[in-house]
């Protein structure tokens, strides 16, 4: 199995990005992930187990809970993992386009 | 929907473009990138120098959630209003050196027009690398609260 190839088709969903970047901030259990998400529970638990598969994910038992960490070795590993980026610009330009139109309003 | 800003990245090539259609006149999309105060508010950023003009160079100073300060600066090559911006842009704090970036201003219709950033660095690698800083500044401010708690509990322990 292509292993690295499944790794690029984890992050190609946006859900699954969300889920990665929201574990990045803090490890989390499925409740709290799914909590985040309009999605129903089993789809969010399906992202899991897919992520968790391909290692950008992994497991960790507390007591009765089970806690999901990213990867931090795993996402080193994908060169175009672009998203984040994509998104700082995006809220930047956002930024720009809020701050430009309330300028040309004063004008 | 599709996203506004599109970021093209073909792997183990040493450049990317962004792209962004912007619900605004062309010329106030470049005043944005001209006037300082305009600059500060939506770069977030200070801007201690910004001499918009062909071999005029810039300067900006960051200062992030920590307290820490990040230092950026460049040299402008071409600055031809509501045109085109070809400028360097070097982040003092990392080890990557200069990336060489042409802006590209382009109207689209009376009220929208698009920006076009193509950046090129001096290797796959540290365009790679400038690509996952986002991601990895998401990892480290994870590693810093942690940090943040640990130091907590030796405190209260002490």
């Amino acid at each position: 199995m292509n292993l690295r190839r499944d790794v690029f088709q984890a992050i190609a969903d946006p859900t699954r990005r969300a889920i990665l970047l929201l574990v990045a901030s803090q490890a989390m259990t499925a409740g709290a992930i799914a909590a985040n998400f309009d999605t129903a529970r089993p789809t969010v638990s399906k992202h899991l187990h897919i992520l968790t598969e391909c290692e950008l994910l992994r497991q960790e038992q507390a007591g009765r809970e089970i806690y999901y960490h990213l990867n931090p070795k795993k996402m080193k590993e994908i060169a175009d993992f672009i998203e984040p980026f994509r998104q700082m610009w995006d809220d930047r330009f956002n930024k720009l386009e809020a701050i430009m139109k309330n300028y040309q309003a004063n004008q | 929907m599709e996203p506004k800003t599109k970021v093209h990245a073909e792997a183990g090539k040493q450049e990317l473009v962004i792209t962004r259609e912007f619900d605004l006149p062309l010329e106030l999309v470049f005043k944005a990138h001209v006037e300082p105060d305009l600059v500060e508010q939506w770069m977030g950023t200070k801007v201690l120098k910004l001499e918009p003009k062909k071999h005029g160079s810039w300067q900006f100073e960051t200062t992030d959630p920590i307290g820490n300060k990040h230092g950026f600066n460049g040299v402008f090559h071409e600055f031809v209003p509501n045109r085109k911006i070809t400028r360097t842009f070097e982040m003092e704090s990392a080890p990557f050196g200069a990336q060489l970036e042409f802006l590209a201003f382009d109207e689209l219709s009376p009220t929208t027009s698009q920006l076009t950033m193509h950046v090129i660095y001096r290797s796959v690698g540290i365009r790679d690398q400038v690509l996952q800083l986002p991601f990895a500044k998401g990892i480290n401010m994870a590693h810093n609260r942690l940090q943040d708690t640990v130091n907590k509990l030796i405190t209260n322990s002490l």
